[in-house]
């Protein structure tokens, strides 16, 4: 049995498919998380079935890529069930998408979500007689807390089951129609009570204000990176001094010369990297960002930095690509396909490959912050922000604007659950465990045989005219050419390529700089490119690979000239 | 009048949404659709807009192609 889930943006499906999948599906308060569809492979009730999270979409008309996709699986693929999730407290707008279910013919449930929050805000549905004027089951739901996510599952394998013959012959054809029917039908099932307002209620007054909105921000991201910095540095010292013992003991036994005790060496450094480096900033930055994106403070960024996109070219909707871009590259590229224009896309996938992922905080963490201090990192992610500026303002001089501006759904703020929270970290961080660290630990093993046969002067040798411009010893070729694998490389590579991981020791201030820099701009990693390649197509993939490396460049050379004249 | 022109917190109805029309339906926005401006970003950015008992950001350049009547 195939059952799939369908709404409006941000209606709660993939909330619903994690409930009965486990986390799968990339959630987060704001419309547009789910771009493609995720299946998965489900018991429930005693019964397997096939489960399907769709895009979210307010019609099955064409419309962003991420609804043509949800049209697309409906139209192609044989769904046995079909489950409209509606967000309770806006039934006016959910039946539009209900109705237009209902012409289908095809097997249908509505599931009410987020009904406490509709009874908080005094709303009283009226199922039954819904269920009846539609003829079809009407189920109420709250997703997040997976209430009544098992009663909607056996009534969907009983619909599912029935396969009954009811044709309905829907005389509405347009949109305008439907949205007209949705809105009468909600005026009828739907009553108004008595809404309790609490805190969230009047948040905004004070989030969105002209003023202290904008002073907020800076506070919760400068917050937000303390807090990240802070955690790291507690727990990246205890961790190296506890794998520095480690390997001590472990290669105790063997000649520190043969070629197995240096490749050993080489694994023990990729197993400590990854444990001691990158997880103690990457873990606490995931958890901040699903708390951020659970509440529903991404929106309101965007609609306070609208203005300054525009400067840029954007819109505020391309705020969440690079808000999700400090995370991982990959879903920043991918959530460009909520924008609509292709120019917009282009020029936010270009831009959202510039901003410096989670394991290129690693870097800068691990490098620029931990050896010269936190207002070093800091200043170096304004830097970054200021050259994503000057390059979206040169990209979108180059190609004509025609977006009419920003159009988009104000979610309500949301009080984030644990569970789902760790489960979207747990979901991010294991990429990284299961993904990134094996290569990082095998790269690492290379990189120890390179060594040995000293062929790493070879891959030196190579990018050896762009290190000796920026001045930076010829060793850290083999780590940023390895960076281009997994960022997080080019930071664990560097401690085996100059033979210490006492950075401070081999590296002059400026060179940290330096090379901090060219690592935040240089070439996406191997799975952004692909994601490039997927989404914009190869000649894009190359003209921003291109890119990258005259900014990265040119940005390296301008802090090398500024760390000359104040260090 | 413009829903640019709009004063904050007054009913209006969505009256014509001239070029904008098929994005704004797309998002389930209609002619005759009551809406209001609930606050507006300074610096040029854009309006929060109800509409429908949900709340949408719209740009300046797409609020200033919506006309409105007063209700």
């Amino acid at each position: 049995v195939r059952v799939a889930l369908i709404g409006l943006p941000n209606c709660g499906k993939s909330t619903l498919f994690n409930q009965v999948a486990g986390y799968k599906a990339e959630t987060g308060n704001f419309s547009g998380t789910t771009v493609t569809f995720t299946e998965s492979r489900v018991r429930v009730a005693g019964e397997v079935i096939e489960l399907v999270d769709l895009p979210g979409a307010y019609s099955l008309d064409e419309g962003s890529p991420a609804e043509k996709e949800a049209a697309c699986y409906l139209d192609s693929r044989d769904v046995d069930v079909i489950i409209n999730v509606a967000d309770s407290t806006q039934l006016a707008s959910a039946l539009s998408l209900t109705l237009e279910l209902v012409a289908l013919n095809k097997p249908l449930i509505l599931a009410l979500n987020m009904v406490d929050e509709a009874a908080r805000m005094g709303l009283h549905i009226d199922a039954e007689g819904l269920s009846r004027e539609l003829i079809v089951p009407v189920l109420p739901l709250v997703a997040s807390k997976g209430r009544g996510v098992k009663g909607l599952f056996i009534k969907a394998l009983e619909v599912g089951r029935k396969k009954d013959e009811k044709i309905i012959e829907s005389e509405i054809q347009n949109a305008e129609e439907r949205h007209l029917l949705a809105i009468a039908l909600a005026k009828k099932f739907v009553t108004q009570g008595e809404r309790r307002i609490i805190w969230r209620d009047s948040l905004d007054n004070i989030l969105l204000h002209p003023v202290w909105g904008y002073a907020i921000m800076l506070f919760v991201l400068f917050l937000f990176f303390q807090i990240v910095y802070g955690i790291g540095k507690l727990t990246e010292p205890p961790l190296l001094a506890f794998f520095t013992l480690l390997t001590e003991i472990v290669m105790s036994p063997f000649a520190a010369n043969s070629l197995l005790a240096q490749i050993m060496l080489g694994v023990l450094q990729g197993i400590a990297a990854g444990v001691a480096i990158v997880l103690p900033y990457l873990v606490p930055f995931l958890l901040g960002l699903g708390v951020l994106e659970d509440v529903g403070y991404l929106p309101r960024v965007a609609f306070l930095m609208d203005a300054f996109m525009h400067r840029i070219g954007l819109h505020g909707k391309a705020i969440v690509p690079f808000i999700l871009g400090y995370g991982c590259n990959v879903p920043a590229v991918m959530s460009t396909r909520t924008l609509e224009e292709p120019r917009d896309r282009y020029i936010a996938a270009a831009l959202a490959t510039l901003v410096p992922c989670a394991a290129r905080l690693a870097v800068v963490f691990g490098l620029v912050a931990f050896y010269l201090g936190p207002v070093a990192a800091f200043a170096l992610y304004i830097f970054n922000l200021f050259v994503i500026a000057l390059t979206g303002k040169i990209l979108s001089k180059m190609t004509a604007e025609n977006s009419p501006g920003l159009i988009m759904e104000m979610p309500p703020y949301r009080v984030p659950t644990l569970k789902n929270v760790f489960g979207k970290s747990w979901f991010r961080v294991r990429e990284f465990v299961v993904e990134a660290w094996p290569i990082l630990i095998a790269g690492s093993a290379v990189l120890a045989i390179l060594n040995y046969y000293n062929s790493a002067d070879f891959f030196n040798t190579l990018v050896r005219p762009i290190t000796w411009l920026l001045g930076l010893p010829a060793q850290v070729g083999v780590p940023l050419i390895f960076g281009i694998l997994r960022k997080e490389l080019s930071l664990v590579m560097l401690g085996q390529a100059l033979g210490t991981s006492n950075f401070g020791k081999v590296l002059t201030s400026e060179q940290m700089l330096v090379y901090a820099t060219f690592v935040m701009f240089y070439l996406p990693c191997l799975a952004t490119l692909a994601v490039l390649r997927r989404e914009l197509g190869t000649r894009a993939m190359l003209t921003i690979s291109a890119l990258t490396v005259i900014i990265a460049m040119i940005a390296a050379l301008t802090v090398r000239g500024v760390a000359i004249i104040f260090l | 009048m413009r829903l640019l022109d709009l004063p904050l917190n007054v009913q209006a109805r969505l009256l014509s949404f001239d070029e904008v029309r098929a994005k704004l339906n797309q998002y389930g926005l209609y002619v005759g659709d009551a809406v209001r401006v609930l606050r507006i970003a300074p610096l040029g950015g854009p309006l929060l807009v109800e509409v429908n008992g949900r709340e949408l950001a719209l740009g300046r350049s797409v609020a200033e192609k919506i006309l409105v009547e007063l209700q």
